[in-house]
């Protein structure tokens, strides 16, 4: 089984944040009121004084973080993933982008597992959103383990990282000896010769387990962690298109836009390949428990296998 | 400087806005006149910078909020040393390193890109936060528009600045009471703006910043205020020292044709030559 273990990757984060704290003096947290909820709590607590509450304030939150980061300082910007990229996404744009500041922006309570807040809460365009600025990376780590890894990188990178958590506890996926996290660099965690799931984040357990499903029907289904959605690993996708020659991508993000939309726009340049994306088709989320939601909307291991196994 | 050296070199200032516009055949010489004046005292006397250290560490700061106002700002640096005066014919102009709005990545001397309204104060604000962790004594300087204070962004930064104390910061408003479609009041007030950041707990002084006595008073006030952040009025004429530009609401954001520019910089040449 994988669920042995499961934390919610917001907590990762917060915890990841903390240990870089140690290692680094010049790395900052900001929040916009959030903290308990972004789980940067943790490193409030543990560097009060490096903590900057800029209350409910987000545009004015990322403005402060670029003006920090042109004096050196490395700050990571948290809030719900709906208000950082979607209320402040023109400051984003023009106050972090554009001038290319080495900010890493944590946008939490990413997607429908957000639960019961409902819609006005359950962000599904921010992957479009930051994807579409020019010099972003965009990360989206499946477990506790790629969290710290991928918060460690983002540091090391110089320039605006735009890094997505989730609120509901996922299972652990990359609890192995030989695990190792690049930028960029998707991983193939299960082998297949069917077809392809290319997927990141809370979906990456789904899709595994998907993949079983499938296997027993007789369908062998390799699955591809993209914890970085840009830049995208092209070499593997183009491998996958290669090999088995049927893409299905799986995230917890509005169909428009986000991975299913980047993989498409590789492959119909370079090697068309018929992809059916799965996700969130072009709808708003709704309240309710997060593991009612991801299956009623088909993002749990069973509703993954069926939209593949109807579409193959 | 002298008042009467900052004059002249404020005379050279708004030459260069004129030929930066003019060459550019667009552009924005409203406000920069307007804010010509306070731009001189800032690069000629007051902020702690050097031409040859353009990110000299622990030097003063400067965002120009308003950034539209790229042609004073411009002149400014390029009259203080920053690049060739002679660059700024190359405003607008494609390929060049002079972008319509401020370009941090590739202007000497520019500290943050803006130009998008509003979101210059929250970096300001930023610096000299990071000032204040750090220890450091350098000051932070950002110039916003009056009609710019429409933008809520504004006052959320306001907000942060009083909440923090940052006595560090020094906030100019270019209060020459025109926007795009005409007067403050015309338009959406954010008057009175003084009375606002007084209200977010800064220290707010009110002059006539086309004159350098006030400039030079406000700002030496300015240093000595503790706990919290200033907030000059600056009282200005949109378009200043070029009368058929001086208060007109059109000149915002239009560039002088050939007859327009020589009547101009002769008006620009008889100020110049009354100060000798």
């Amino acid at each position: 089984m994988l669920e042995t273990k499961k934390i919610a990757t917001r907590e990762s984060y917060g915890n990841a944040l903390v240990e870089l704290g140690k290692e680094h003096d010049d790395v900052l947290v900001l929040d916009a009121d959030l903290a308990q909820a972004t789980k940067t709590c943790t490193f409030k607590k543990a560097f009060p004084e490096r903590h900057i509450d800029c209350g409910i304030a987000e545009a004015n939150m990322v403005g402060i973080a670029a003006g920090l980061a042109t004096c050196g300082k490395v700050p990571f910007v948290s809030s719900f993933a709906m208000f950082v990229t979607g209320r402040a996404y023109e400051q984003v744009r023009n106050s972090i982008g554009y001038p290319h500041l080495n900010v890493k922006i944590g946008g939490t309570h990413a997607g429908i597992s957000v639960g019961e807040d409902g819609a006005t809460h359950q962000c599904l365009e921010d992957i479009a959103l930051m994807r579409a600025i020019p010099g972003m990376t965009v990360i989206c780590p499946a477990d506790d383990i790629e969290t710290k890894a991928a918060i460690k990188a983002a540091y090391e990178l110089n320039g605006p990282v735009y890094l997505r958590f989730g609120r509901l506890a996922v299972p652990v996926v990359n609890d192995r000896e030989d695990y190792k996290f690049e930028i960029g660099k998707g991983v193939r965690l299960r082998e297949g010769s069917d077809l392809t799931i290319i997927t990141y984040g809370l979906c990456v357990a789904a899709c595994l387990e998907a993949a079983e499903i499938l296997s027993k029907a007789g369908c062998e289904a390799e699955v591809i962690n993209m914890h970085t959605i840009k830049p995208l690993d092209e070499e593997l996708v183009l491998e996958c298109a290669e090999k088995t020659k049927r893409i299905f991508t799986v995230e917890e993000h509005s169909v428009i836009g986000g991975l299913g939309s980047a993989v498409c726009d590789l492959l119909s340049e370079k090697l068309p390949t018929k992809v059916t994306r799965i996700g969130i088709n072009d709808v708003f989320g709704e309240s309710g428990p997060a593991q009612e939601l991801i299956h009623k909307y088909g993002l749990d291991g069973e509703g993954i296998a069926k939209q593949i196994w109807q579409n193959k | 400087m002298t008042n009467l050296e900052l004059q002249k070199m404020a005379v050279k200032i708004r030459e260069g806005i004129l030929t930066s516009v003019h060459s550019a055949k667009c552009g924005h010489p409203g406000g920069s006149l307007s804010a010509a004046d306070i731009l001189t005292y800032l690069y000629f006397e007051e902020m702690n910078i050097d031409p040859e250290q353009p990110k000299m560490k622990d030097r003063d700061r400067f965002v120009l909020s308003k950034g539209h106002n790229a042609p004073g700002y411009y002149s400014a640096l390029a009259n203080r040393g920053f690049f060739p005066v002679g660059a700024l014919e190359t405003l607008r102009h494609i390929g060049s390193f002079l972008q319509g709005h401020p370009d941090m990545k590739h202007i000497p001397g520019v500290d943050m890109s803006s130009g998008s309204l509003g979101q210059g104060l929250s970096a300001a604000t930023g610096m000299a936060l990071a000032a204040k962790l750090d220890n450091k004594s350098y000051r932070v300087y950002c110039m916003c528009g009056d009609g710019e204070c429409e933008e809520g962004q504004i006052w959320e930064a306001a907000m942060f600045a009083g909440h923090r104390k940052l006595d560090n910061l020094t906030v100019i408003v270019d209060n020459n009471n025109l926007q795009i479609d005409g007067t403050l009041a015309e338009v959406c007030s954010p008057d009175p703006i003084g009375e606002k950041f007084s209200a977010f707990r800064f220290h707010v002084i009110h002059i006539d910043g086309n004159d350098f006595d006030q400039i030079r008073s406000a700002f030496e006030e300015a240093k000595q205020v503790k706990d919290m952040p200033t907030a000059i009025i600056a009282h200005t004429v949109k378009g200043k020292g070029i009368s058929y530009m001086e208060n007109q609401a059109g000149w915002h954001g239009k560039a002088p044709n050939d007859e327009e520019y020589k009547v101009a910089m002769e008006e620009l040449e008889k100020a110049g030559a009354q100060l000798c």
